[in-house]
């Protein structure tokens, strides 16, 4: 049914469309609208499940953790310092195994206090274990909540869906809110092999010695290894019941590209409409959306770049000292491998700063009129 | 030998026989917290899932993949042992086990400290599910540091002699009490049977029920490892640490009535964390228990 509705209530209907049993969870702007229709549908029985309302972020992760090992379906919901305030748990629930599926709200970090957008909270969660699909439409957010249950179940990894404040979160959009008989059909009961059971008892998470541990954390990422082509799969699988591919990356207009912006959230449809401003005025150029950034889709990178001339990755984020973080990533995803383009790195619109088609423009322009980065960090609309 | 086989026949169990608790396990010699675990499984018994954040017991239960326990058990992060057990809890719900008994058990750091945030939204809520916290008066696992449960005028390695505590003990039973939950109850390894019969009515209460178990430890409180148990008696029989139940916030009932309180003296000589105090500071201690047993006597009811 087609739905007009704002991405936060679109986190909403996907965790009600994917019967989430246990949600746990504590307010922060701009999240707050994901779990007050969540708390009503749990009032009103559109959805059975029990709304643990905690009082921090940090007790939302670990009760949903407690919810995922006794074998119930958790989510949550979070932004920024909340987030940040949960980093403990975040390792603990991938280190633990438990798949939980959180929203998150891409929102500045403070201080000073900024409830805008940019990637610096969800990115500096980077290393913990959970994947992270970055979100550009609320169309995407629904399917991917979805999308995101089934591949966090399959390898019993959690999965954080990621959605930029305001730009996305308080944004209506026109939603094709899947029917909840196809989604069950697409998504099966979560069934792990081991739980909290008073039958089978057994102790989890206890002291791991060095003979131990390392293998657990071998078996982590092996698992996260088999997360591509997961995502791939069940995407299809998706797109053979629903109509809509979900996948690592989405590529637009890159076949013939001279020159691509590289971006993440919903900053790339802004990058479309200046491509196809870029191709009116003669410049064959593109964009390459980056969806998942853990696990880090090497392999669609490195075909997309292959084909193209020059390569811009704009990030909405900045490891301070190191520069872009996709941008890294990216760099990484290319080095030693023959056929490569330059890569310019463009810091762009933190904490809610809009990044406009003259912006891309901009970008393209110093990227197209040099044969490589003079700086290893560009910043654009920066106040100097 | 027929004479000892007579004597046996008379001996009556007042606890089940049924152990919940293999031997194997990693604690200290004389430890209390061990006994405060065995006491509490009997009462419970096997549809029990644990919640066990950083402290000893993170410990004593074994490495992994060995357990020592019969029961289920989570290892949390220190300061979510109430917030994971009310996930657990709302977990278990939602898949059909409605009956199994959700324990958070953490020490003194874990309670008093670092995870009161949680008890204390997890209390707010009346979430359900016994918050056990085993009370040996300091941060032993991590080598003997003072924790706000850490009494008046006790030796820790981060309050050296020359910097003894000084301020009081937190009254964590009076915060818990303030939120009214359902059941408050304090308990200490030296009266098993009292600690039994209250664990076994908390069992069959529904909402947040809190245990406040008094359990020495010879390492940090250097004290014999066989005065354990002598030590938590003296402590129940001088008032230092009374046996109560408080139901609902407001119904306080003494379970051991002291018509003689007999003073803290020797039971502060027989600890190697209190030798140093002089004459004045062990009438300090006895002043404060004294105050404290008043007012818990104006706040009883019976």
């Amino acid at each position: 049914m087609k739905k007009v509705i704002m991405g936060n209530h679109a986190l909403s209907h996907g965790a009600r469309l994917s019967r989430a049993q246990v949600i746990s969870a504590y307010p922060i702007t701009p999240q707050t609208q994901v779990v007050e229709l969540l708390s009503e549908m749990c009032a009103d029985g559109t959805l059975d499940a029990q709304f643990i309302k905690v009082e921090s972020e940090h007790s939302a992760m670990a009760s949903c953790i407690g919810a995922s090992v006794a074998g119930a379906r958790a989510f949550t919901a979070t932004s920024a310092q909340g987030l940040a305030l949960m980093h403990e748990m975040l390792h603990w629930a991938a280190g633990g195994r438990h798949p939980i599926v959180m929203g998150n709200i891409n929102r500045s970090m403070a201080p000073g206090w900024s409830i805008w957008t940019d990637q610096n909270d969800s990115l500096s969660q980077r290393d913990t274990g959970w994947m992270q699909f970055y979100c550009s439409s609320n169309q995407e957010v629904v399917d991917t909540v979805i999308q995101a249950f089934k591949v966090a179940e399959t390898l019993m990894i959690p999965a954080m869906v990621i959605l930029d404040a305001f730009a996305l979160s308080h944004t209506y959009e026109v939603v094709d809110v899947p029917d909840q008989a196809l989604v069950d059909k697409y998504l099966p009961p979560f069934k792990p092999a081991i739980k909290l059971s008073p039958a089978d008892p057994r102790a989890f998470g206890g002291l791991t010695g060095a003979e131990h541990y390392m293998e657990l954390r071998y078996k982590l990422e092996r698992d996260m290894e088999k997360a591509p082509a997961m995502i791939e799969e069940t995407g299809r699988e998706f797109e053979k019941i629903f109509g809509r591919n979900l996948s690592l990356v989405d590529p637009y207009k890159c076949d013939d590209a001279e020159f691509i912006f590289i971006t993440s959230g919903t900053a790339g449809f802004t990058a479309r409409v200046a491509v196809d401003e870029l191709r009116a005025s003669g410049v064959r150029a593109g964009n390459l959306r980056i969806k998942v950034s853990r696990p880090f889709p090497f392999d669609r990178v490195r075909e997309v770049l292959g084909k193209v001339k020059k390569a811009a990755v704009v990030d909405r984020n900045c490891s301070y000292g190191a520069g872009g973080i996709f941008y890294q990533e990216v760099k990484s995803a290319v080095y030693g491998r023959p056929g490569m383009p330059p890569l310019f790195g463009y810091i762009a619109g933190l904490g809610g700063r809009d990044i406009t088609t003259d912006a891309f423009k901009e970008i393209a322009a110093d990227a197209m009129a040099k044969d490589g980065p003079e700086e290893e960090i560009l910043w654009i609309g920066v106040k100097k | 030998m027929s004479q000892e086989v007579k004597k046996e026949k008379k001996f009556t169990m007042t606890l089940p026989a049924e152990e919940l608790m293999a031997c194997g396990h990693l604690a200290c010699q004389g430890c209390g917290a061990t006994l405060a675990m065995r006491y509490m499984l009997k009462a419970l018994g096997q549809k029990t899932v644990l919640c066990i954040p950083a402290c000893c017991w993170a410990v004593i239960d074994g490495p992994y993949p060995y357990s020592s326990l019969d029961v289920p058990i989570y290892h949390c992060a220190f300061e979510t042992a109430a917030s994971t057990a009310t996930g657990v809890k709302a977990g278990l719900e939602m898949t059909g086990d409605t009956e199994t008994t959700v324990v958070a058990w953490g020490g003194d750091g874990g309670t008093f400290d670092i995870g009161i945030q949680a008890l204390s939204g997890a209390a707010e809520r009346n979430d359900d599910i016994i918050y056990v916290c085993y009370d040996n008066e300091a941060y032993m696992n991590t080598g003997i540091q003072r924790s706000s449960a850490t009494p008046y005028g006790a030796w820790t390695t981060t309050t050296p002699v020359k910097h003894f505590k000084t301020r009081p003990k937190k009254d964590i039973v009076a915060i818990l009490a303030a939120h009214r939950i359902p059941y408050i109850a304090t308990a200490s390894i030296s009266h098993p049977e009292d600690f039994f019969k209250k664990m076994k009515k908390a069992k069959d209460i529904k909402g947040t029920r809190f245990f406040h178990v008094y359990a020495p430890c010879p390492t940090g409180w250097k004290s014999r490892p066989d005065d354990t148990v002598k030590l938590a008696r003296m402590a129940v029989q001088n008032g230092y640490f009374p046996l109560f139940e408080i139901e609902n916030g407001d119904k306080t009932t003494i379970n051991l009535k002291l018509k003689e309180r007999k003073p803290v003296d020797d039971y502060l000589r027989l600890q190697g964390r209190f030798r140093h105090l002089t004459k004045e500071q062990i009438a300090n201690v006895q002043a404060e228990v004294d105050a404290r047993w008043e007012r818990l006597l104006k706040g009883c009811t019976v």
